[in-house]
């Protein structure tokens, strides 16, 4: 929809129901792929401590935006996140996924433009916080400072767990993209392989260049098996894969809340201190801002309180998200695992059929 | 294929990651790494022979958990022994379809060549300290008559073969001679360099076994005294024979009778083609002879009759166009197996990785499980990879056959163009005589106009009349060339056209039982692993 730089894809997104606080059974929306983001974005926000579905990638290069290929993978992408988030059992009751099912185009582009800058949190953000921690650690080592990084080992255990992980399946992910563009490029030599071959079987009239023609049309054929199994391997086994590493990235973005959150917790504490200092020192020179620091002393204990219960309900919702992730990621990956197996089994059947089927024939040319 | 090598010792770097794995189907390894062929014609060609022992990455631990040698490799080797000829050792590996060859008659004519050896040549008074120069050990096996002994080996050097190559051409004119190896530009460096002289090695001893190959070549006095003569080789090069010392100024007929010992040189040898620098003279005969053949100013008298001939070179210039982008889009497919071989290999590697990772970190059941799922892809994609690496080593065998023929096609144009210059040869003669007889004409015509004769004219004519005779000698000698040379072709053509039938069927065969048998062999290790997780399709999205 639209035009140049404006244009933009439109998803139609149909919700069927039976929970009471949607409107009706069945409601179909248009929705683009920023109003995808920002329920994304909503979702973060409001549900610190869940693993947030990952959303797929914005593309930047112009071209590749509107290829077929390229609308079909982030349509299945948009359909996956969509369903997860329904199928949670805390997300779907939000009310922000109820705006993105039901709302009119016209509130949905409002919601959405309320929302820039606030919240986002760009990776570059995700970065400066680690920093920020880090150097913290640093200044606690040389003595200046008390550490304000969770050190548990629990902690510890799921913080290099998630972030080796991503290495590893960034790299499978890589070779397994690669791989799709190895059958696409076997797919095109072997055709071009073919029509040389048929050329070359009619330089001769007889049985050889007969045996050549089929040899080459053969060739033809197998090259288009390979490139269906390229796109089946694509959508089945790379996005699955691409869709963990962006899981992973998720988790870190939740453990960045994590750590934001203790943070501060530990931050509040340090300033309650010091305001107990502060009292027990007015209360004994008896200040006439006795009063006022008792006042702001109250508020600092119920933020502190409230801060602290924020960032026990991440640790519990995270724990609990682990247990989830694993367990939906085993079945996600138990098939596309099958899919690619079962993918390059009908491949080379297929191969190996074509093939063999020329046999007959060339021995009858053979004799 | 640097590149490919690179990726290699990356594959093998993580051996320990693939020890944990059981790796318990029988998959052979595939340990080749083509070498480019020095007698391609375009140096780029990576097809080749593929040395049957390549040391790998010196990890013992790898080699511990792979399978012995393969049955791939045993191809390998009986393939490269009865590689070149269909007509040696009747015993052909038909499993990987080798061309399919006439029932071959019992003897045998087997040529090793090996041990490269650098040796000095003896200073002569001229040259202090002398050049180096690298021969060969060549080894014959044979039971054919014309050879003294049944096993024998001599030691040659390259300007030996080149030796050889030349009198060959000079002898079987008209025949599809196989192509020599290159020279190529030799310096001292280069000389000690192991990889060239593998390369050498090798490509002499294609050379030679295709001589061996051939009917009638296999049975020539050349190429005996090159594989049997003890000590220097006695192949003299017709370019020193003393008669051609004649320079540019000498006119035909001097030619023919020379300032030999021998008085009269052999009409036979003006039937031999004109030879660069010496016959200057007869090169600008014939040149002028075929520019007024092109011209068709006076039609000359034996015309290349053959319209048959003139369609069949050009079907067979339109084979060699085709045969020749088969093999560049050949190639082009060998590097698109490769790579993919390489990328599945990697990724499985990448599994592999994440599996131990997993495995290790596991706190939950469903990390395991998942752990035990990822390596039955792993195991099954580095298998796949190396079906990969062994099909593609098959397949550059098989396609060879089209680089091989392109080779024969030049000695095919080579063949055509004896015909050529020896028509060129007779047709230059017969204008000669031509011009002879109508000056002879023109002297009698003039000479019995005098009364009592002249005699300064009637010598002349004498003379004339003697050259005329020894023209016409030289001329049915070169006719006689000509014919024999066109029968040459004629059989030659026959034999090429089965061959070509045989080899071409031989290697399609081939080629295609290759492509069909490791496909299954793939389909196979897949089957098991979509079994395997077959249970994940059922809650599929």
């Amino acid at each position: 929809m639209g035009n140049g730089v404006q244009a933009y894809i439109s998803y139609k997104v149909i919700t069927k129901t039976n929970l009471p606080e949607y409107q009706g059974n069945e409601k179909i929306v248009i929705r683009r792929y920023s109003d995808f983001v920002w329920l994304h974005d909503r979702l973060f926000e409001k549900y610190k401590g869940i693993f947030i579905p990952p959303l797929p990638e914005k593309s930047t290069v112009e071209k590749f935006r509107f290829s077929a290929e390229f609308i079909e993978m982030r349509r299945q992408a948009l359909d996956v996140f969509v369903n997860r988030i329904a199928s949670h059992h805390e997300l779907r009751q939000s009310d922000d996924l109820r705006i993105f099912l039901q709302a009119d185009e016209q509130t949905m582009d409002r919601a959405r433009f309320q929302e820039t800058g606030i919240f986002k949190k760009k990776p570059a953000d995700l970065i400066q916080i680690f920093k920020d921690v880090q150097s913290k650690v640093s200044d606690v080592v040389l003595g200046k400072e008390k550490p304000v990084e969770e050190s548990t080992p629990e902690y510890e255990k799921i913080k290099n767990y998630i972030f080796e992980l991503e290495d590893h399946l960034a790299e499978a992910q890589k070779h397994a993209y690669r791989l799709v563009k190895r059958h696409r490029e076997l797919g095109e030599s072997l055709s071009e392989f073919g029509k040389a071959v048929k050329l070359l079987g009619t330089c001769d009239d007889d049985a050889l260049g007969k045996a050549f023609s089929e040899l080459g049309a053969k060739a033809e054929i197998i090259s288009i098996k390979l490139q269906k199994e390229a796109h089946h391997l694509l959508m089945n086994f790379e996005e699955p894969l691409k869709d963990y590493v962006r899981a992973v990235q998720s988790i870190k973005a939740t453990i960045a809340e994590r750590a934001t959150a203790f943070k501060k917790q530990c931050e509040l504490a340090e300033t309650i201190k010091f305001k107990e200092i502060d009292l027990n020192k007015y209360r004994l020179t008896r200040s006439e801002k006795l009063a006022e620091a008792e006042r702001e002393y109250e508020m600092l204990k119920a933020e502190g309180e409230e801060t602290s219960r924020r960032f026990d309900t991440i640790v519990r919702l995270m724990n609990e998200e682990i247990v989830r992730f694993q367990e939906q990621k085993t079945s996600d990956m138990g098939l596309a695992f099958h899919e690619f197996a079962k993918g390059q089994a009908r491949l080379s059947n297929g191969i190996a059929d074509a093939w063999r089927s020329l046999l007959p024939k060339l021995e009858a040319h053979s004799s | 294929m640097m590149g490919y090598e690179n990726q290699e010792s990356h594959l093998y770097a993580s051996k320990e990651e693939m020890e944990s794995l059981v790796l318990d189907d029988d998959s052979p390894t595939g340990t080749a790494q083509p070498f480019s062929d020095p007698l391609s014609s375009s140096s780029s060609l990576p097809f080749a022979e593929i040395p049957t022992d390549q040391s790998q990455t010196p990890n013992s631990s790898f080699n511990s958990i792979l399978e012995p040698p393969s049955y791939a490799e045993a191809i390998f080797r009986s393939f490269d022994a009865d590689h070149s000829s269909p007509q040696l050792n009747g015993a052909h590996d038909h499993s990987i379809a080798s061309p399919s060859s006439p029932p071959s008659s019992d003897d045998f004519l087997t040529i090793t060549v090996s041990d490269p050896q650098k040796e000095q040549e003896l200073s002569n008074s001229l040259v202090p300290g002398g050049t180096a120069y690298v021969t060969y050990l060549i080894t014959t096996r044979t039971n054919l008559p014309e050879f003294d002994g049944t096993e024998f080996s001599v030691r040659r050097r390259f300007r030996d073969v080149v030796t050889l190559s030349d009198r060959l051409a000079e002898s079987y004119r008209g025949f599809f001679i196989p192509l020599r190896p290159d020279k190529s530009v030799v310096e001292s460096q280069v000389m000690q360099k192991q990889e060239f002289l593998e390369q050498r090695r090798a490509a002499l001893e294609k050379y030679l076994r295709r001589l061996a190959a051939h009917p009638v070549i296999r049975r020539s006095e050349e190429l005996r005294m090159f594989l049997e003569a003890n000590g220097k080789l006695p192949l003299v090069r017709t370019t020193d024979v003393a008669s051609r010392m004649l320079d540019g100024a000498v006119q035909l007929p001097k030619q023919i009778f020379g300032e030999t010992a021998g008085g009269m040189v052999d009409a036979n040898e003006v039937a031999q083609p004109a030879k660069g620098g010496r016959d200057l003279l007869r090169i600008f005969r014939e040149l002028k002879q075929s520019v007024s053949n092109d011209w068709g100013g006076v039609k000359p008298p034996v015309v290349e009759e053959d319209k048959e001939l003139v369609e069949k070179k050009q079907k067979l210039h339109d084979f060699e166009q085709q045969l020749s982008n088969v093999s560049q889009q050949a190639e082009a497919l060998v590097k698109a197996q490769q790579d993919i071989g390489e990328t599945m290999g990697q990724m499985g590697l990448a599994f592999v990785k994440l599996t131990k990772f997993e495995t290790e970190r596991a706190v939950y059941d469903s990390q395991r499980t998942r752990a035990a799922d990822m390596k039955n892809v792993a195991t099954a994609s580095v298998k796949a990879s190396r079906l990969y690496r062994e099909l593609n080593a098959q397949t550059v065998k098989h396609l060879d056959k089209l680089h091989e023929y392109l080779g024969v096609m030049l000695a095919v144009n080579n063949a055509f163009s004896d015909r050529s210059s020896a028509l060129l040869t007779v047709q230059t003669l017969l204008s000669e005589l031509s011009s002879l007889n109508s000056r002879i004409e023109k002297l009698e015509a003039a000479a019995s106009k005098i009364f009592g004769g002249d005699r300064s004219r009637i010598r002349k004519i004498e003379e004339l009349k003697e050259t005329h005779r020894v023209t016409e000698d030289a001329k049915s000698s070169a006719v006689r060339e000509y014919e024999r040379i066109k029968e040459n072709n004629k059989n030659e053509l026959e034999r090429f056209e089965k061959e070509r039938h045989d080899d071409f069927l031989g290697m399609l065969r081939g080629f295609i039982v290759n492509q069909a048998g490791y496909a299954e062999k793939m389909a196979n290790v897949w089957k098991t692993v979509a079994e395997e997780t077959s249970g994940y399709a059922k809650h599929g999205s």
